[in-house]
């Protein structure tokens, strides 16, 4: 199935989500709020508990002054929910999912909604894995590795978004005095006559290189950042997924503990300690399942994230090159071939 | 610091003059207390020799900043009509926050010594400042310099402190020229501080930018350090965000060069002001001996004429106690007569003083206008030229961090 996520045209608060079956089959379209595709990610959650389910772009915008109707915020959205849509459809399970679909069809989805428990599936209903209160002993090697790995993950991925904000005011405060700078080189002219020109060509590069700036400054407010935030958000969800497999396995040790302890000649594995260790395994196996494609994912994402920045900063000096180099000739000239 | 343009006759085409060497000495002051400073080694050397395939001998003397000042000053009195070079800074000014503001530094030290045998170059290759004998016994003789120049007595030839820095005294025709000039310097003086003031703000910011880079590299390495695949890609391209991080100290040093050359032009402004002033004076002085002049043969002209036309209190106390004696009268108009004499004869030579002032100092000052036009557009090509340099670098470490990301 294809598809591809389309910012309204009209309003900020809402969605059109396309999609499109096979590639000869016409598109189909449905208008979704940032509330739709939250229920949707809750529903995955309840209905898919031993998979990952990808994070959404924040519910609120806490840090700053960002105009939640401005054009870049609704299109850093657009990508985030866009990005969303496409993880679920690369997963050879969540793809499936029964709430997935209407989301993508449903033309009245607030009805459905209301409808609850009625279209749930027979898989993995979420009632059946409320496990609570039972403590898991210690986790299994490879499963702690991943619990480390995530926390050394996310620890350092909270740095880079702390050190690319702090890059950004750094830039916007020398972008402050950049500003002040080239007029300077105007009023100077208006001394000269000799170096009147050259002086304004001063000024004028130096406005260049102040657009350039601003220019990498929004680019990585706009396109980075949000990414960044979002593979933190999507590691604490692994985490999470992480605990509730925990609870899994904790649940099957105690109860088969509970068997034991009864010390019954046949000891028979009763069903349910018997559909505890199915549950384990399937975990389990989810799990690692999407660890995988989840580190194969991060991998081709950080390395597009990481050239993308590069690229930029590349983008930057080479508008400031061409501003410098296309005034040397101007300083040169001597005012007699004028 | 800047290609300077030499004049034919110029002693700079003669001798060749550089200040070499720094060094840190103590010693007692005039109130006899210790006292640390820097002295400058000068050296010279006749190049006529050289093209005799030999090298001739290096001269060479020390000279503190002060010596510098005292020949400075003395060259200011000497050739009023000329704009004099300026003297590098005598302390650091228009600092950014690395750089060091002490005297003692030395990096100031170094900048300092350019200055100083910038200076000495521009008056070796000034047309008419070479020839002072004066200076050129600042660059041979060690001992007895200052003996020399103060017993030119130029400190009395000083305009006093009060006549040159008082703003409010009115000049009825002076030249036009020099007064647009003044307005001129001074609007320069503004410029270029602002200039150099913000330019030291801007290089604050550029180095907080770059520095913070820094701390990607940390990152990037412990990062690594838990992935597999990536690891190494993240590895390098955090050294070269090291890199990046570390090439703002050359950039901004290089910067200073150009920062350094503004200031020699924000100080030579001031050295254009006084030539300004200076015609100021000289058209005060002779608009004053005119008025003098005039009021003494109109006096002289009341007392022959025993006609009272204008206001004095001589001529009132005499209408009170009784008039004077003709004997009396005829002794004050011989003595206006001879004043009068005097002053015209005065004020012929002023009025020669000032035209050749004029002529002279319009001379220097269309050189100086050529050499301003000269070195200020070789000082912006250098900037841009820096820019360029740090832009490239800039591409350089981005494409090199990009390839090793491709590679994660």
């Amino acid at each position: 199935m294809e598809f591809y996520c389309k910012a309204s045209m009209s309003s900020s608060s809402s969605m059109m989500v396309t999609t499109r079956a096979e590639f000869d089959l016409p598109e189909y379209s449905v208008r979704r709020r940032y509330q739709d595709f939250d229920w949707l990610r809750n529903k995955l959650e309840e209905s898919q508990p031993t998979h990952l389910i990808p994070p959404l772009p924040e519910k609120f915008v806490v840090k700053g002054v960002v105009d939640r109707f401005s054009e870049e915020f609704v299109e850093t959205r657009r990508k985030a929910l866009d990005k969303f849509l496409k993880r679920i459809t690369d997963h050879p399970v969540l793809s499936f999912n029964e709430h997935f679909n209407v989301f993508l069809t449903a033309k009245d989805l607030n009805a459905y909604k209301k409808q609850g428990m009625a279209l749930l599936s027979k898989m993995g209903e979420s009632v059946k894995y409320v496990t609570g209160g039972y403590k898991l002993r210690s986790r299994p090697l490879e499963f702690a590795a991943i619990g480390e790995y995530l926390d050394t993950f996310s620890l350092k991925l909270g740095t880079i978004d702390r050190i690319a904000q702090r890059i950004i005011k750094e830039q916007l405060e020398y972008l402050v005095e950049l500003r002040e700078y080239g007029p300077i080189y105007s009023t100077w002219s208006g001394l000269e006559v000799e170096l009147s020109e050259p002086l304004e060509g001063v000024s004028a590069c130096i406005g260049n290189c102040c657009t350039a700036l601003e220019e990498l400054s929004e680019d990585m407010t706009d396109d980075f950042l949000p990414v960044l935030r979002e593979y933190i958000l999507y590691s604490e969800s692994m985490k999470n997924v992480l605990k509730k497999r925990d609870q899994v396995q904790a649940e099957y040790e105690a109860k088969l503990e509970a068997v034991a302890l009864k010390k019954e000649d046949r000891p028979k594995v009763p069903t349910d300690v018997e559909k505890c260790q199915d549950r384990v395994e399937c975990f389990n196996a989810d799990l690692k399942a999407d660890m995988e494609r989840w580190q194969n994912n991060k991998r081709q994402d950080f390395r597009q994230l990481l050239m993308g920045m590069a690229d930029k900063n590349i983008q930057y000096y080479e508008k400031c090159l061409t501003a410098w180099e296309s005034i040397i000739p101007l300083l040169q000239d001597k005012p007699e071939t004028k | 610091m800047f290609v300077l343009v030499l004049m034919e006759d110029c002693l700079a085409k003669k001798m060749e003059i550089t200040v070499s060497e720094a060094e840190k000495r103590t010693g007692r002051n005039a109130m006899n207390m210790q006292e640390t400073y820097t002295a400058y080694l000068i050296e010279t050397r006749a190049v006529e020799s050289q093209n005799e395939g030999q090298c001739s001998p290096v001269d060479s003397l020390w000279r503190r900043y002060s010596e510098f000042e005292l020949l400075r000053n003395y060259l200011l009195v000497t050739f009023p009509h000329i704009v004099v070079p300026p003297l590098p800074e005598k302390r650091a000014d228009f600092v950014w926050h690395k750089l060091s503001a002490d005297n003692m530094d030395p990096d100031f030290v170094e900048r300092r010594r350019i200055g100083l045998e910038n200076f000495l170059l521009r008056v070796a290759s000034h047309p008419v400042l070479c020839q002072d004998k004066i200076f050129y016994s600042f660059l041979t003789q060690e001992g007895g310099w200052k003996e020399m120049v103060n017993e030119t007595g130029f400190q009395l030839k000083a305009d006093s402190r009060l006549k040159a820095l008082n703003a409010t005294f009115r000049v009825k025709n002076p030249d036009k020229r020099f007064t647009e000039l003044k307005h001129y310097s001074d609007e320069l003086q503004s410029v270029i501080s602002h200039l150099l003031r913000v330019r030291a703000r801007v290089a604050d910011r550029l180095y907080g930018v770059y520095k913070v880079h820094g701390n990607y590299g940390r990152v990037f390495s412990e990062w690594s350090a838990i992935e597999k695949e990536m690891g190494d890609g993240l590895q390098s391209a955090g050294h070269h965000m090291d890199v990046y991080a570390a090439s703002i100290d050359d950039i901004l040093e290089e910067e200073e060069h150009y920062a350094d050359q503004l200031k020699e032009y924000l100080f030579y402004a001031e050295a254009l002001r006084a030539v300004c002033r200076k015609h100021e004076l000289m058209q005060y002085d002779l608009e004053m001996a005119a008025q003098d002049l005039t009021s003494k043969k109109q006096q002289c002209e009341e007392l022959a004429t025993g006609t009272v036309r204008t206001f004095s209190l001589k001529g009132m106390t005499s209408k009170l106690f009784g008039q004077e004696t003709p004997e009396q009268r005829e002794a004050k108009i011989k003595v206006l007569e001879e004043q009068i004499q005097e002053g015209e004869e005065q004020l012929k030579s002023k009025n020669l003083e000032g035209r050749d002032f004029v002529k002279s100092a319009w001379a220097d000052i269309e050189r100086f206008k050529e050499q301003k036009n000269h070195d200020l557009k070789e000082a912006l090509i250098s900037y841009a030229v820096m820019q360029i340099s740090m832009c490239k670098k800039g591409i350089q470490v981005w494409t090199n961090a990009k390839e090793c990301f491709s590679k994660m």
